[in-house]
């Protein structure tokens, strides 16, 4: 795991999206459920959460491609779906006519977002889809059609790009170019709002991220502070007396037995003590060390699920708060 | 994708000096042009029309003529009459109110429900115009294709009846100036009604296959049925028949051809009057495409 820079990049007061309470029901099913967050100017910001979480719901009222049940959306400071703001975007896929080109379904979308023709060769390079841009669009890889929509999003030369799993049938290389793209984006002032299943990506190019949940969102934080969270594996005997001593210095809440050890929701600076009183209590520590959770840890923690798979809407919101940071949990 | 390319355009650096973020109508119309002249359906439908057009009133009375062939008991000196020259207006229009009507209003559910189907109405949205904004473009860019159309038709089928006329030793009049802007104008307007209701049609529905198969049902059966079979029985049907949009169609049509009555297309009858119908046709056109915004402002797009 590569190390995570721990600045947000925004300032205070910045803010290029804001959804306040934003809610959307179909029917009687709420897919958006009182969401509420912030995404500042310059950052990359992660949007996860498992399949039918809300994320591309979302993401559309962001676009103002669908109409909120109740709450707001605000982009750039005009409601989502202002024709005045410069946003970029790749939701649910590339949708591109598939009798033209590349470079002609560009001209097209060039035309509709005001961008000067010179644009299309520019985002097509970016992409390098330059040298098939002549083809037709129906030929085109799965990677190629993403690549054209990540190319589409650019071309209004945006000030917020929103991309909805962006990596989505790219190959590995791809996927490296569009990492590359991403913090080149964010470099040149750009603020992106990613959403991935890709964790590893998430975790090395985003600067805060949201985990939502069955519609709700379950934390906000910086990635740093999310992967923050480190825990300590305790090999000893007997473990349940080696687990109550544990738990009578740091909390029931932090003490867990997993697959024959003892994890202990705790830092560096735990170590020591957890030992000390382990070995005052009598009990044999054969083993301790301290883990780093990944990204992937966390969002399973938060979410509840296997990645891909939508927890039960009856689970209790948020279950695993207690193991975050107050200032991490909404 | 490369990693070398600045995604900014060079003249424009920072956010402040941006300046368009979305594109004019004009520019939305040349962009609609562009996806509807480079689609090979637009090809095929509105060249079936005029080549349909040209078979059934022209080449297939000439060949008859030719072979000396009468037609409901008519000579066959009035075959060829009726594809002389001064029948150009009956001659390229008479069509629409059914195979043409048919194949405009083919291509509209084409043109709006394509864009469901591929997920590109997202896309278009996407870049930023308004939902009206991008339907008038659509809408304008299908008036600009369909006069084209209508325009090509006339100068084809003139064409062909003067080379008819010339081949036959026959008189050359043609219509007036007068009766030729009507005759476009007409034919622009039935033209441009069949379109925008498939437009509706493939809105509502999202979709193509269904918005087409619905439309072609109507154009080619329901209202057959209603003026040949339903309007003669029932006194309710024979007023209704009046607010049809192909009979409205094939009202014009025949209004437009002015003297001429021995008309042989389907779809072709003098039900209403001629200023009645082109007024009812303006109006479905006005309905048919407030309710297509109405549908396309009010709906998420999902």
């Amino acid at each position: 795991m590569q190390p995570v820079q721990e600045s947000v990049g925004g300032r205070a007061g910045d803010e290029v999206v804001v959804l306040d309470g934003l809610t959307k029901r179909y029917g009687a099913r709420t897919v958006v459920d009182d969401l509420s967050l912030t995404v500042r100017r310059g950052e990359v910001y992660g949007f996860l959460g498992p399949n039918g979480a809300g994320k591309t719901t979302t993401l559309r009222a962001l676009l103002g491609l669908i109409r909120p049940t109740s709450g707001s959306a605000t982009v750039l400071d005009r409601p989502a779906g202002s024709s005045a703001v410069r946003v970029g975007a790749l939701i649910e896929g590339p949708g591109f006519y598939p009798y033209l080109s590349g470079r002609d379904n560009l001209r097209v979308l060039a035309r509709y977002a005001g961008a000067p023709s010179s644009r299309v060769d520019l985002v097509l390079g970016t992409v390098a889809l330059t040298d098939r841009a002549g083809d037709r669009y129906s030929t085109y890889s799965l990677g190629m059609k993403q690549r054209l929509g990540v190319a589409a999003a650019l071309l209004k030369d945006p000030e917020l790009v929103i991309l909805d799993e962006p990596t989505n049938g790219l190959d590995p290389a791809g996927i490296t170019d569009m990492r590359a793209l991403l913090r080149r984006l964010s470099a040149d002032g750009c603020t992106v709002v990613l959403s991935s299943h890709l964790l590893g990506e998430v975790e090395q190019v985003c600067d805060r991220v949201a985990v939502i949940s069955a519609g709700r969102l379950v934390v906000e934080s910086s990635v740093g502070e999310l992967l923050g969270l480190r825990r300590l594996v305790v090999e000893a005997e007997p473990l349940e007396e080696a687990a109550a001593v544990t738990a009578g210095l740091l909390g029931a809440d932090r003490v867990s037995v997993e697959d024959g050890v003892l994890v202990v929701q705790a830092g560096p600076e735990d170590t020591a003590r957890v030992n000390r009183a382990l070995v005052m209590a009598d009990v044999d520590v054969t083993g301790l060390r301290q883990e780093v959770q990944t990204l992937e840890e966390v969002f399973l923690q938060m979410t509840g699920s296997e990645l891909g798979a939508a927890p039960p809407t009856d689970a209790p919101p948020g279950r695993s708060r207690r193991q975050l940071p107050e200032s991490a949990v909404r | 994708m490369s990693t070398a390319t600045d995604t900014r355009t060079p003249e424009r650096g920072a956010p402040s000096a941006r300046t368009r973020t979305v594109g004019s109508l004009g520019a939305i119309v040349s962009a609609e042009l562009l996806k509807l002249l480079r689609r090979p359906a637009t090809w095929v439908l509105l060249g079936l029309w005029p080549a349909l057009q040209l078979v059934f009133s022209t080449l297939i009375p000439y060949v008859s003529y030719r072979r000396g062939a009468s037609y409901e008991g008519s000579p066959p000196e009035a075959l060829l009459a009726s594809t002389l020259p001064d029948r150009l207006v009956e001659n390229t229009l008479s069509g629409l109110p059914l195979f043409g009507g048919a194949l405009l209003l083919t291509l509209g559910a084409l043109l709006a429900g394509s864009e469901y189907g591929w997920g590109t109405l997202k896309t278009l949205l996407g870049q930023g115009p308004r939902r009206l904004t991008l339907l008038a473009g659509q809408l304008l860019a299908l008036i600009v294709v369909l006069a084209g159309t209508v325009l090509l038709s006339f100068l084809f089928t003139a064409l062909v009846s003067w080379a008819i006329a010339t081949g036959a030793s026959a008189t050359v009049d043609w219509p007036s100036a007068a009766q030729l802007v009507r005759g476009f104008g007409g034919g622009l307007l039935i033209a441009t009604t069949w379109g925008v209701l498939g437009m509706l049609l493939g809105t509502a529905l999202r979709s193509t296959a269904l918005p087409i198969g619905l439309g072609l049902v109507w154009v080619l059966a329901v209202e057959n049925l209603i003026v040949n079979v339903a309007a003669p029985l029932l006194g309710v049907f024979d007023a209704a028949q009046a607010a049809l949009p192909g009979v409205n169609a094939g009202s014009l049509v025949a209004a437009l051809a002015g003297d001429h009555a021995e008309l042989r297309t389907p779809g072709v009858a003098a039900i209403v009057d001629g200023g009645q119908a082109a007024w009812v046709l303006a109006g479905f056109l006005v309905v048919f495409t407030a309710l297509t915004g109405l549908l396309l402002t009010r709906r998420d797009v999902t």
